[in-house]
């Protein structure tokens, strides 16, 4: 038998251990190789004469962290599909025909096929660290489980708790998990190795879910849940996007209660879900997202910015200001382990910014304790004595150019020689607040969005004069905090500003002709934004938006729309003051009713679509000829993280290149004839159509 | 005296006293330790793992803050190798931390300390009686229905009745006076009229406003925030409307209803921190430090337990005669107000032949003490007295009060419930 490379057997104390560990891979994935080689290793294990059989990982890092992604991109046709999972599936339910009981024992991480592998054992017990995450997260890639999941997971910890962590794709620490069930053991690691031998000596009957669930299963009340499941699904998620969530209901509302006509048929679901564009889409993101992590972790690639920021230890984080912006990003860094000294004059400001710490941790970390530690870490500054023997510093002061050039020139006199000096400036270029340094290389601009706990990514501002090295630096400060880190050219709105501002004046223009607010939002939507332009607006603030139009204007020209003007100048600033271009009652907007009928015809829906998307799209090919970013995959994954452009299109410039460029350049240009010069293509459009003839 | 090596204090920083609302405070005695000591700790050249040791005193801690020397400790970033412990020598439990760290220090036992004292009196416990918790057991133990009834049938409503730990705190278990009776006690045997400490009261208060409206306070208090948004910066037991024709309609509250102490005329249920930090010559040339004082001496001495209050007559003599020096050679003083009838009462015993020559076995009177350089900018009755932490708290000030007039000498002392004296004498340091 030829030597398995994947996975080791080990014989002892009458039972056999099954150690998965991958050669010179951090993590254990189930690639398609590993899963031959389990076929392989069953062969084996199914002659012994045991009494058990325990699986494990041999990484510290996790057990298993779900299917190897980078197969999914070479699958090409839905045969091929087919014939993995089909596979698979025969390898699988091999551990769950054993004749010995099977555990799983689950040291850290069990996501997606890992999870599957895990359910198909009688057993799973698991350790009880908190850091450590279960869950199959497949809707995520525009897929499903795959290998029995749906079937076994549902008749586990019954349909409800199921659904919720399929249809979601959420992930969850092994307290919770041991609460839903599908866990039957949750120990310290400690006891991690005992507990999987002591279910296979007490031989406890195998987790099964009763009850309602049982009911739910059967008849017409799963029709209703189906239904129910359905809906609440489409609040989040239009089928024609994302059918992955859909197809699992599907699943069961045919074949529930009927183990293998679902098995069978999850199979030849998860086959055709591979090949949509959806899922292949969605692949490429999660490969985009690798890739603006791997920026943090290993400098900043091709644009030569330094090596290697691995080494980097950022103990401590001083900010100055404690507005919104500055209050927020310190308890980021404090909720992420960092020391914190959040520097303000204002007691009162200081005072309102713990508030919302505490109330983000307290959110966000549940127990008394964790939350203590955390207030701990965040420091009110009122001296200011924590710029000394801060790491990174932080001005998030008001927009003044000479306050801000006061300032730093204050804190480089004070600071570590070594500490990194960022600015969240958004309008001021970096060029002006570092002239008064003694070393304006110094300077970079760490751009964070609002809300701060939410948005995923930060601009990495490079100024003309910025050193390499604290760019790299400062994406792996961005990665430190578990943020993605974009760089981006100081040019003036970065990059996500200046997309987006288009995209939201043009909603401006739609409604100065008599358009519905929610009508605006409502067509963005469904395009697949996460949220209208006009809510957008409200939430972001109406000042905010005229100061950064302002500011894109002097560079680009153009002008604001007027009504944005009185908006700001009647004080209706949006969210904040409750009153924007909508109405805010305790955090909404009240939206009202739309009239569908003549004044909407499909026709118009798509016109009102192609003005705000491609508004967004001709910029976003500005941005790319300009070299406001490195390269297009770049782009797509700041703005799929900066402002939630629709994940499934894998991003504007993978959209455009999907709808055929030559095309997408002519719809632009009759926009142009039809509603003027903001619609002009801009100087990139004839060279990307180029490159990208197909 | 410190026959060892020398002692310096190098910084210090206190919460403001908040005073007790009837209800458990926003923090805790080791969130007020922790509040006051971050900000310290920022403003230092040296890193808060630099430390050899960090000593806390605290009377009352919470059940979850055993050894809160230890929590605060690492909740501060001091470091799991750096160790940690916790005294009590009720009301001088913080003097006890600044002299059991400059023991050490003196010793040549360590080099770097940051000591202090923690108190939140509002967090103090209010406990079952026994009876109760004898019955708990016994329901505990039945398990059937019937029995269950038959035990509750026993349950007499006195035993419900709470334990307020805080009283049982402040009385004497020996003598079984409350602290207040205590100084009822030295008002009977020095002739202490009721006027004469409403008027000491009035004056605390007022030296307390001018000092907070002149931010006399500014090097040593740290604004502290809670969690729901407010900022705490001011001593709020501040009564700036205090006025003798008020604090005399006040009823005594311990000898009733004809003694003398009143609420009024003591200091208040109060939650707070203080913390100083001390240094040898060794950690003050490795970090490059500036001595702003050295302890020159300390002293602790026994009293009669009913007369608790005339413990720092009996703690700060000694000191003066080990260094030949009269009441008023002392630039300043500092005498805890625990009762303005105690401070008045140590006032009047070393101003009484007798007492000074029975008790203390002086020839003579040690004479009146000048109480333009006392308790200048209020004490423990305008701004509290958290029992562990005022004894921190008055060496923290004498010091910034020998800076501010340029005076060299400061004597820091407090009477102890239980019958004791603690005093401190410090010595500023001119560069």
């Amino acid at each position: 038998m030829a030597k398995l490379k994947n996975w080791t057997i080990e014989e002892r104390d009458n039972l056999c251990i099954l150690t998965l560990d991958l050669p010179k891979q951090r993590q254990n994935v189930l690639s398609s190789a590993v899963i031959t080689e389990l076929d392989q290793a069953l062969d084996q294990i199914e002659k012994l004469e045991i009494k058990g059989l325990i699986v494990k990982s041999a990484k510290a890092t996790g057990f298993i962290a779900g299917a190897d992604i980078s197969e999914f991109q070479q699958i090409e046709t839905g045969q091929q599909a087919a014939e993995f999972v089909q596979f698979s599936n025969q390898v699988i339910n091999r551990i769950e025909s054993l004749t010995m009981p099977s555990v799983a024992m689950i040291n850290g991480h069990c996501l997606g096929g890992g999870l599957e592998l895990a359910l198909a054992c009688d057993y799973r017990v698991a350790t009880d660290e908190p850091a450590v995450r279960l869950g199959l997260p497949e809707v995520k890639l525009g897929i499903h489980p795959g290998f029995g999941g749906t079937v076994r997971l549902i008749e586990i910890i019954g349909v409800r708790s199921a659904m919720d962590l399929i249809l979601s794709g959420r992930t969850v620490i092994p307290y919770v998990a041991k609460k839903m069930g599908v866990i039957d053991l949750c120990v310290p690691t400690r006891q991690l190795e005992r507990a999987a031998e002591f279910v296979i000596d007490k031989k406890p009957p195998p987790k099964q879910a009763g009850g309602i669930d049982k009911i739910i299963n059967f008849g017409p009340a799963r029709y209703l849940m189906a239904q129910y499941l359905k809906r609440q699904v489409s609040s989040k998620a239009k089928e024609s996007h994302y059918p992955a969530p859909y197809a699992v209901i599907e699943l069961w509302k045919e074949h529930g209660g009927n183990r293998g006509a679902m098995l069978k048929a999850e199979q030849q679901s998860i086959s055709k879900l591979f090949t949509t564009t959806t899922s292949k889409n969605l692949v490429k993101v999660f490969f985009l997202q690798e890739q603006l992590k791997k920026i943090g972790k290993s400098g900043m690639g091709k644009s030569g910015m330094g090596k290697s920021c691995r080494d980097e230890n950022f103990q401590h984080v001083h900010i100055i200001g404690a507005g919104v912006m500055g209050g927020d990003i310190a308890a980021w860094c404090a909720l992420r382990g960092l020391t914190v000294t959040l520097h303000d004059r204002s007691a009162e400001a200081l005072a309102r910014a713990t508030k919302r710490a505490h109330q983000l941790f307290s959110k966000k970390l549940k127990q008394p304790r964790l939350v203590e530690r955390a207030m701990d870490r965040f420091q009110q500054d009122a001296a200011g004595n924590g710029v000394a023997s801060a790491d990174v510093i932080i001005e998030a002061i008001f927009e003044n150019a000479e306050a801000k050039i006061g300032l730093f020139s204050a804190l480089a006199k004070i600071a570590k020689p070594d500490a990194i000096l960022a600015t969240n400036t958004s309008s001021i270029p970096l060029e002006t607040i570092s002239a008064a340094l003694p070393k304006p290389g110094r300077l970079v601009g760490l751009h964070f969005f609002n809300p701060v706990a939410k948005m995923q990514l930060i601009e990495i501002v490079r100024g003309e004069k910025t050193y390499a090295k604290v760019s790299a630096r400062a994406a792996a400060f961005a990665n430190r905090i578990g943020r993605l880190p974009i760089p981006v050219k100081s040019s003036p709105g970065f990059l996500v500003n200046r997309v987006l501002m288009p995209y939201v004046l043009e909603a401006v223009e739609l409604l100065k002709q008599g358009l519905p607010a929610s009508l605006i939002d409502k067509v963005a939507t469904n395009f697949g934004m996460p949220m209208g332009p006009i809510t957008l607006a409200d939430t972001v603030g109406l000042d905010i938006c005229y100061q950064v139009g302002e500011n894109l204007t002097k560079s680009f020209g153009g002008a604001l729309p007027e009504l944005l003007k009185r908006k700001v100048n009647d004080g209706h600033l949006g969210k904040k003051t409750g009153q924007g271009f909508y109405t805010w009652e305790k955090g909404r907007p009240k939206k009202g009713w739309f009239a569908k009928g003549n004044m909407t015809s499909a026709r118009q829906v798509d016109d009102i679509e192609d003005r705000l998307v491609f508004r967004y799209l001709n910029e976003c090919i500005a941005c790319l000829h300009e070299g406001i970013v490195e390269n297009r995959s770049q782009l797509d994954a700041a703005l799929i993280f900066g402002t939630g452009f629709a994940p499934f299109t894998g991003g504007p410039i993978n959209h455009i290149t999907d709808q055929q460029p030559a095309a997408m350049l002519e719809r632009l240009k009759q926009l142009h004839n039809r509603y003027g010069d903001r619609f002009k293509p801009s100087s990139g459009w004839d060279e990307f159509v180029i490159k990208n003839l197909p | 005296m410190h026959s060892g090596r020398n002692v310096y204090l190098i910084d210090g920083s206190r919460t403001p006293f908040l005073k007790t609302a009837g209800q458990p405070g926003k923090f805790k005695a080791a969130d007020l330790a922790v509040a006051a000591g971050r900000p310290l700790l920022t403003r230092q050249p040296f890193l808060a793992t630099d430390f050899d040791e960090i000593i806390l005193g605290c009377v009352a801690p919470t059940a979850d803050e055993a050894n809160i020397g230890r929590i605060v400790s690492l909740r501060l970033g001091c470091g799991e190798s750096t160790p940690a412990w916790t005294v009590a020598r009720n009301c001088a439990s913080g003097m006890q931390a600044l002299d059991s760290a400059a023991t050490n220090i003196a010793l040549g036992r360590s080099d770097l300390a940051l000591a202090g004292g923690t108190e939140s009196m509002s967090h103090t416990p209010v406990l079952f009686s026994t009876e109760f918790v004898i019955w708990l057991g016994r329901w505990a133990k039945a398990k059937t229905i019937p029995d269950k009834l038959k035990t509750l049938t026993t349950l007499k409503p006195s035993c419900l009745v709470p334990i307020i730990g805080l009283l049982r705190g402040l009385t004497d278990p020996i003598c079984g006076l409350s602290m207040g009776q205590t100084t009822e006690k030295i008002a009977y045997n020095f002739g202490i009229t009721r006027e004469a400490m409403d008027a000491f009261a009035v004056r605390s208060h007022k030296r307390l406003a001018a000092a907070a409206d002149e931010q006399r306070f500014a090097g040593e208090l740290e604004t502290i925030y809670d969690n729901d948004g407010n900022s705490y910066n001011e001593d709020d037991g501040l009564r700036r409307d205090s006025t003798m024709e008020k604090l005399a309609k006040l009823r005594p509250v311990f000898d009733k209803p004809t003694g003398l102490v009143t609420a009024g005329n003591s200091a208040q249920i109060t939650d707070g921190c203080a913390w100083l930090i001390l240094a040898s010559d060794v950690a003050v040339n490795k970090y490059g430090l500036i001595p702003r004082a050295q302890i020159t001496d300390s002293q602790w001495a026994g009293v009669n337990p009913t007369q608790m209050g005339l413990g720092p007559v009996h703690a700060s003599t000694p000191i003066l005669q080990r260094h030949s020096l009269r009441l008023n050679d002392v630039d300043y003083w500092e005498i805890n107000e625990a009762f303005a009838g105690q401070v008045l009462g140590c006032l009047a015993a070393w101003n009484s032949e007798q007492y000074c020559k029975n008790q203390l076995g002086l020839d003579s009177a040690m004479g009146e003490l000048n109480q333009d350089r006392l308790n200048l900018d209020g004490g423990g009755v305008s701004m509290g007295h958290p029992v562990g932490a005022s004894g921190a708290r008055i060496v923290l000030h004498a010091l910034h009060v020998l800076e501010r007039n340029q005076w060299q000498q400061a004597m820091a002392t407090l009477c102890i419930g239980g019958g004791q004296g603690g005093a401190m004498l410090i010595q500023r340091s001119t560069p």
